[in-house]
């Protein structure tokens, strides 16, 4: 299983000099499996570049968003293959109570915000709410969980033989209690889809500085991502959600932070661009 | 590979998210909550709860449906024992919809007190039903 970076900023896009290490497109991972299987994780501003990049060949593709805040979607009109006749497109989504997903997505995808409606995508699309109990997706097996961000959010697990990896791009586990604890991880938000995980791509926002004067909003801290990580028995992280506000050096610091209070992790900031292997 | 598999590999069972939400507000509250889950065992009860009650969750292990709904001696207004399904929260969980009542118990501290009680379904944003929650509110102290 393969896991590439096309977007790793969080909240809003964020070009310029001072962001070119770490990018500035918003979220968008590609997860490419041992058989071919691809799957795509938020479309971002990151998965712009990510549609120009796949084969033509490509029959069947997945989007599994995990959530619909504007940088987890903004991307969607301006990903290529949504236009190819005879691609399948399947995109998955945390459920609501009260609307499906296409009704919800065409809220953004239509007039006055976007000059192209959904319905007239030229591809084949299919929507579904994110599973909650393991499905298969090509050769990968993909779950979802409802974890903790402002509105309807899940997280996915997803595995290809005996490599796991997980994705919680924007979490506030801290808001369920405290992370240190020792008495497991019961009352502990997304713990079960990252329990073990070889790689956890996990929110990383904020500095604890930072993360004090914004509780609420959805996003963790450094040390909190760490906590977490060690909570579940990460084999390693990636360090994502990078604030729009944040240069490269200051993700560098936030990164190092996570690394310090987690030695036996391995830690390291999502660069956009960067694949990695598990 | 059926949905709890890789909760059992790592013996982490955790809890649907909107009752750990539910457990994290009511542990702030100061009116008493008695959560339980969708099998109607017991969850979680706040500070307030453990004190009109008199037990302490750290020293209850675990408390089974049929463990709580027959351990407060329940009685009415009359001071008659009253029927399990009669109870506001258990008709929340098997109705799948509020109830609210008064009621006499005597706590595990032996304590004999009046309370009401509100009791409402937990429904997931699946649709899914997860849990219940009652709360309740001392109306008078048997001395």
């Amino acid at each position: 299983m393969k896991v590439t970076f096309w977007g790793t900023r969080g909240s809003l896009a964020s070009a310029g000099p001072e962001t070119v290490r770490y990018g500035g497109n918003t979220a968008c991972v590609q997860v490419t499996g041992s058989d071919g299987t691809c799957i795509v994780l938020d479309a971002g501003t990151g998965i712009r570049r990510l549609g120009a990049a796949l084969s033509r060949d490509l029959t069947r593709v997945d989007i599994l968003l995990t959530h619909l805040h504007m940088d987890h979607i903004q991307g969607l009109g301006f990903f290529d293959p949504l236009f190819r006749p005879g691609l399948e497109v399947h995109i998955w989504g945390p459920p609501s109570a009260t609307q499906d997903l296409r009704t919800r997505l065409s809220r953004y995808l239509s007039p006055p915000l976007f000059p192209i409606r959904l319905r007239d995508a030229d591809s084949d699309v299919h929507f579904h709410n994110a599973p909650d109990v393991p499905v298969s997706i090509g050769g990968l097996e993909v779950c979802g969980a409802e974890i903790v961000h402002p509105g309807p959010t899940v997280g996915y697990r997803v595995r290809d033989g005996a490599a796991t990896f997980a994705y919680l791009s924007d979490h506030e586990p801290a808001l369920t209690g405290d992370l240190d604890r020792r008495d497991g991880t019961r009352w502990t938000s997304g713990a079960d889809i990252a329990a073990g995980v070889d790689l956890l791509v996990h929110d990383v926002q904020y500095s604890p500085d930072e993360r004090a004067e914004r509780i609420g909003w959805g996003h963790s801290s450094s040390l909190e991502a760490a906590a977490f990580a060690r909570l579940v028995g990460a084999r390693r992280l990636a360090a994502f959600h990078h604030d729009p506000g944040h240069d490269d050096a200051a993700v560098d610091r936030i990164v190092a932070e996570t690394a310090a209070a987690v030695p036996e992790i391995g830690v390291f900031g999502a660069r956009e661009g960067e694949t990695v292997h598990l | 590979m059926t949905g709890t598999d890789f909760r059992l590999e790592a013996d982490m069972a955790q809890e649907p998210i909107e009752l750990i939400l539910f457990r994290q507000l009511s542990s702030s509250l100061a009116i008493p909550v008695f959560l339980v889950d969708a099998n109607g065992d017991l969850a979680y009860l706040n500070e307030a709860a453990e004190q009109l009650l008199g037990v302490r969750l750290d020293e209850i292990d675990e408390m089974p449906f049929a463990e709580w709904t027959t351990a407060f001696t329940a009685r009415n207004e009359g001071g008659h024992g009253t029927d399990v399904d009669s109870l506001p929260l258990v008709r929340a969980i098997r109705d799948r919809r509020p109830a609210h009542g008064p009621l006499t118990i005597t706590g595990g501290d032996g304590v004999e007190r009046r309370i009401e009680i509100t009791a409402f379904p937990l429904e997931g944003g699946r649709g899914r039903f997860i849990g219940a929650v009652a709360m309740f509110w001392e109306t008078a102290a048997d001395a």
